[in-house]
């Protein structure tokens, strides 16, 4: 059987946690790593008689995602109570939405090797998040856990829940699909989109099909960052096409993807379905968003990852990639920008930003965003490489100071006296003084043996404690030379 | 004064004692809390007592008194909740055994604005558990005996509130209504009972029943204090999503002026078959009061009522069936020790902590609500659900308010209908309708029942926010029958003469 005749196809359901700086029905702070329990009031508790106010900037962050993704906004959209009992949800039912979404429609398109892919949204809806629950004791496993301790500070953080057309086909392609839904979120600012924290969360459907018949569903959960989707994917990819190529068939179920084994584990058959009794939340009103205010936010919204991309690279000659760097590290694109409006060249801006400045980032552990650099400061510091006033490692210096202390390159520059010698005449003075301590490389020079030049050069800047322009010392030197033998 | 007749006062008399300085907020609080010492033991209206906590609010509402701060009508009246209200540091059962610990660590909007006012809270009522009930007989801990006839029952859910305000333990008290709680048992009592429109009161704090039904309403002795106590309870919450955004009217200045030129239609449908005798009789002679008075009364038909309520037995317990979900063990009331694991401690303690009606209508509202029965019956009662709204609509174009019973009888004997819940939720049958259509009604006394010689109430309807217009019509009620005015002492309760009271 020929590996052409399988066609995969990937949904996926991403939730999104919204960095908005309350809670979606209530007031409580919206915060990652409080301890436990402390992030809670009547509402997010589900304590008897409260009730949820919806946060208008949960919807407003929701529409924006909805907006950027080209999805049609719902003129009336209804939240439903989803209905389960499971111990980290204090209501016993989520507030989630059902069969009137905020959003419908809308696509992403993504950037493959073969080329421009589109996938198409199926619906994008706002909801309501859990709490956690903890298994103590050394294995963390929860048949071998005594009790359980639960944290609801999670409890009724706004999530927004994308859902994918089956329309993705191959697991690379679900691993662009969220590195791209990433970037689209980040430029909006609606989520700190971390896979690793939970503010990202990606939940899989892949079915393989053979000689054209439909293949059969199968969910894939615990896909805890980009590696893990593409590795989970592959692994079920390739489990569904082992039992098709032997002619067995697929059972419909939820896997689990085990991290360390790389494999998926069965967790629980169709069959076991939950009944979630879904109906409109009597607590809340419909959602009927003002087409004036969907205007607005359609007009303020940022410019989009791959637009952005394209924008770069021909606005300023820069490769694919290269763009692409800029435009997937938060803050990269607008120090590089903001840098370039200041006067600085592209290219050593791009060169700068992409070595150095990312390298000091990642060794302090700073968001390259939040480093405090921008554009006005990275320009200073370029204009002082380019006059020649401080050599490449000294400017490496005073970038590492500048995201020290937050302080501008000038201040730095003339405070450690970093300014290079560029007066001529004092250049002059040090040349003399080199070639007569050096008189037989002084006469080989003038002999015709011009590469002793660079020793005398060396011997000089030495002198000068390495603050000396290079070029101009080099032009001294050699004026100082050929007048000594005119003379 | 004879101190020892304040608990037989109105509120709005108590208001202008308390106004000219002949009496202090400590003194009214106390003969209430003597008339409770002695009627409780009968009538046991209430779950819990706070006398300490209605002394020292007395108290700071009689220094600002001295101090000469302006004060609300009602400052150092006392109330009595209903227990399905949260009250922030006072237990708040909902008459269940699985929250019969539970003290909830917020106030409700209405006790809220209630302690903001200066009324002094003397305790939480008995009800129906989880308001699920027409008797007070579902309360887990006891029931509540009809002031009038001990023997009978005071009505339900908002029992205890009702029998409170009739036996005098209570100038005024907060009962919920979401298929009648209020009204009927106000009826069933002799009291006044108001549901007011759906959104004019905050449900913030009410613990949830049937989320697009509840209402929080005030219960009181006449008409005049109802429309006291709705004075500070109405009004816009943004705690609460559903309710109205709109200011809350002055219910109080047109109280007074009659029913000359109102239209009125009796609603055929609750005037025939099921109704007892004496009960229709009191409503005609009601609507005849109301004619000679200067009103236009008329016949009207409104078919689909007939529909309200099987409706309401699919969506009220549809959305109990979610609302109680949250009563599991884990975090807060009763949990069933000795599980083992989190399943298993969940169904035990909701098997042991739940009443058997509040079961009944957990597996009522879960089939329901279940996957291939939804659209048959949830989506079917939504649409009657409409209808009833829709011939409601059609109706106030005819005429401005509706007459019905209040109930189809007088109150019943404990025990009389506890074995069978259709007859029980046939108690409900005249008040479901206004429920499900979101609008007002309001339950006043209109004379005793010839057979029995028991209260009768008169069911005034209207539309959405015309509380005014209807308790303007309910005041013109107690003008026409002045002996039906609720004696607080009833027929059962011994009068005992009061101890430590200032008696002339």
């Amino acid at each position: 059987m020929k590996a052409g005749e399988f066609r995969t196809s990937i949904g996926l359901e991403i939730h999104v946690e919204l960095s908005t700086a309350t809670k979606l029905f209530c007031s409580c702070p919206n915060r990652f790593g409080a301890p436990p329990n402390t992030l809670v009031c009547p509402v997010c508790l589900g304590e008897p008689g409260s009730l949820p106010v919806l946060n208008a900037r949960a919807l407003e962050y929701a529409l924006r995602i909805g907006l950027a993704l080209g999805a049609e906004v719902a003129p009336r959209a209804l939240f439903h109570r989803k209905n389960y009992f499971y111990p980290d949800m204090p209501k016993n039912f989520q507030i989630s939405q059902y069969d009137l979404p905020l959003c419908r429609g809308g696509s992403l398109t993504l950037e493959t090797p073969e080329g421009e892919k589109v996938v198409g949204i199926e619906r994008i809806h706002l909801e309501e998040d859990t709490g956690k629950t903890l298994h103590p004791g050394e294995t963390g496993r929860i048949y071998e856990a005594t009790y359980a301790l639960l944290d609801y500070n999670r409890a009724g953080v706004p999530l927004v829940e994308v859902v994918t057309r089956p329309e993705i086909s191959s697991p690379e392609e679900a691993r662009l699909f969220v590195a791209e839904l990433r970037e689209v979120l980040l430029a909006l600012g609606v989520s700190d989109a971390r896979m690793e924290e939970g503010s990202l969360r990606v939940d899989s459907n892949i079915s393989v099909g053979i000689e054209g018949r439909m293949g059969t569903k199968v969910e894939v959960k615990n896909l805890n960052s980009l590696r893990s989707l593409r590795r989970a994917l592959e692994y079920e990819e390739r489990r569904q096409k082992e039992i098709l190529s032997a002619g067995g068939e697929v059972v419909q179920e939820t896997r689990h993807f085990d991290e360390r084994s790389g494999t998926t584990v069965s967790l629980r058959a169709k069959e076991e379905a939950f009944d979630y009794r879904y109906f409109p939340e009597p607590d809340l009103v419909p959602v009927e968003p003002d087409p004036g205010w969907i205007k607005d936010l359609r007009a303020s919204l940022p410019e989009l990852p791959r637009e952005r991309r394209a924008r770069l690279a021909s606005l300023y000659g820069l490769s694919r990639q290269e763009a692409a760097l800029l435009v997937s590290t938060p803050g990269l694109a607008v120090i590089f920008e903001d840098a370039v409006r200041e006067g600085a060249n592209a290219r050593s801006a791009y060169n700068w930003l992409s070595g150095e400045f990312l390298g000091l980032c990642n060794a302090r552990g700073v968001e390259p965003g939040e480093s405090g650099l921008t554009g006005r400061a990275l320009a200073q510091l370029l204009r002082f490489v380019e006059r020649g006033a401080i050599n490449l490692r000294q400017a490496k210096e005073v970038l590492a100071e500048m995201l020290e202390t937050g302080r501008d390159p000038q201040e730095i520059v003339e405070e450690r006296g970093l300014s290079q010698l560029t007066d001529l005449a004092f250049l002059k003075d040090l040349a003399r003084k080199v070639v007569e301590n050096h008189p037989e490389e002084a006469r080989r020079y003038r002999a015709g043996q011009v590469k002793v030049l660079s020793f005398l050069v060396g011997q000089a800047m030495r002198l000068s404690e390495g603050r000396a322009n290079p070029a101009l010392l080099k032009q001294a030197l050699e004026e100082v030379l050929k007048g000594q033998g005119a003379v | 004064m004879n101190r020892g007749s304040l608990h037989r006062m109105r509120a709005w008399e108590l208001s202008r004692l308390l106004a000219r300085g002949e009496v202090s907020s400590r003194e009214v609080v106390e003969a209430f809390l003597a008339r409770i010492e002695e009627a409780e033991p009968e009538v046991r209206a209430f779950i819990t007592l706070t006398p300490d906590l209605a002394l020292s609010q007395a108290a700071r509402v009689d220094e600002a008194r001295a101090r000469g701060e302006n004060l609300h009508p009602l400052a150092g009246i006392p109330v009595a909740v209903k227990d399905v209200i949260c009250t922030d540091g006072v237990r708040t059962t909902c008459a269940s055994r699985i929250l019969e610990n539970f003290v909830p660590p917020y106030d409700a909007t209405v006790v809220r604005r209630l302690r903001e006012v200066g009324t002094p809270l003397l305790g939480k009522t008995n009800m129906d558990e989880f308001a699920m009930g027409s008797s007070t007989e579902n309360s887990a801990f006891h029931p509540t005996m009809n002031p009038w006839d001990l023997e009978r029952v005071p009505g339900g859910s908002s029992g205890g509130s009702a029998a409170a305000v009739a036996a005098g333990e209570a100038p005024l008290a907060l009962g919920s209504d979401t298929g009648g709680s209020i009204r009927q048992p106000a009826a069933l009592c002799g009291i006044v009972g108001l549901k007011p429109t759906y959104g004019l009161v905050s449900r913030y704090g009410l613990v949830a029943f049937a989320s697009s039904l509840d209402q929080i309403g005030p219960m009181a002795g006449c008409v005049m204090d109802v429309a006291l106590l709705l004075s500070v309870i109405a009004g816009h919450d943004p705690m609460d999503s559903t309710s109205a955004p709109l200011p809350a009217p002055d219910y109080l200045s047109s109280l007074e002026e009659g029913v000359e030129g109102v239209r009125f239609g009796l609603v055929r449908e609750f005037m025939g078959e099921g109704i007892q005798r004496g009960v229709r009789r009191a409503v005609e002679a009601a609507a005849e009061g109301l004619a000679r008075a200067g009103a236009q009364v008329e016949e009207v038909s409104l078919p689909a009522l007939e529909y309200a309520l099987p409706a309401y037995y699919i969506i009220a317990p549809a959305e109990a069936s979610s609302n109680l979900a949250r009563y599991d063990g884990v975090r807060w009331g009763l949990r069933a020790e000795g599980s083992r694991d989190v399943v298993e401690m969940q169904m035990r303690t909701r098997a042991k902590g739940f009443g058997p009606e509040v079961k009944r209508r957990i597996l009522l509202g879960t089939f329901a609500l279940s996957a291939g029965y939804y659209e048959a019956w949830y989506g079917q009662a939504q649409r009657v659900r409409t209808l009833v709204a829709e011939e409601f609509r059609r109706a106030y174009e005819r005429v401005e308010l509706l007459l019905s019973p209040t109930s189809p009888t007088t109150a019943f004997r404990l025990g009389e209908r506890s074995e069978d819940p259709l007859a029980m939720y046939l108690s409900d049958v005249c008040t479901i309708p206004s429920n499900l259509a979101g609008a007002p009604a309001v339950s006043v006394p209109c004379g005793l029942a010839e057979e029995d010689g028991l209260p009768v109430g008169l069911q005034i309807l209207g539309p959405p926010f015309s509380e005014p217009l209807i308790l303007r019509a309910a005041r013109a009620i107690e003008d026409l029958f002045p002996g039906a005015r609720p004696a607080p002492l009833g027929g059962g309760v011994r009068p005992v003469p009061l101890s430590g009271g200032e008696g002339v």
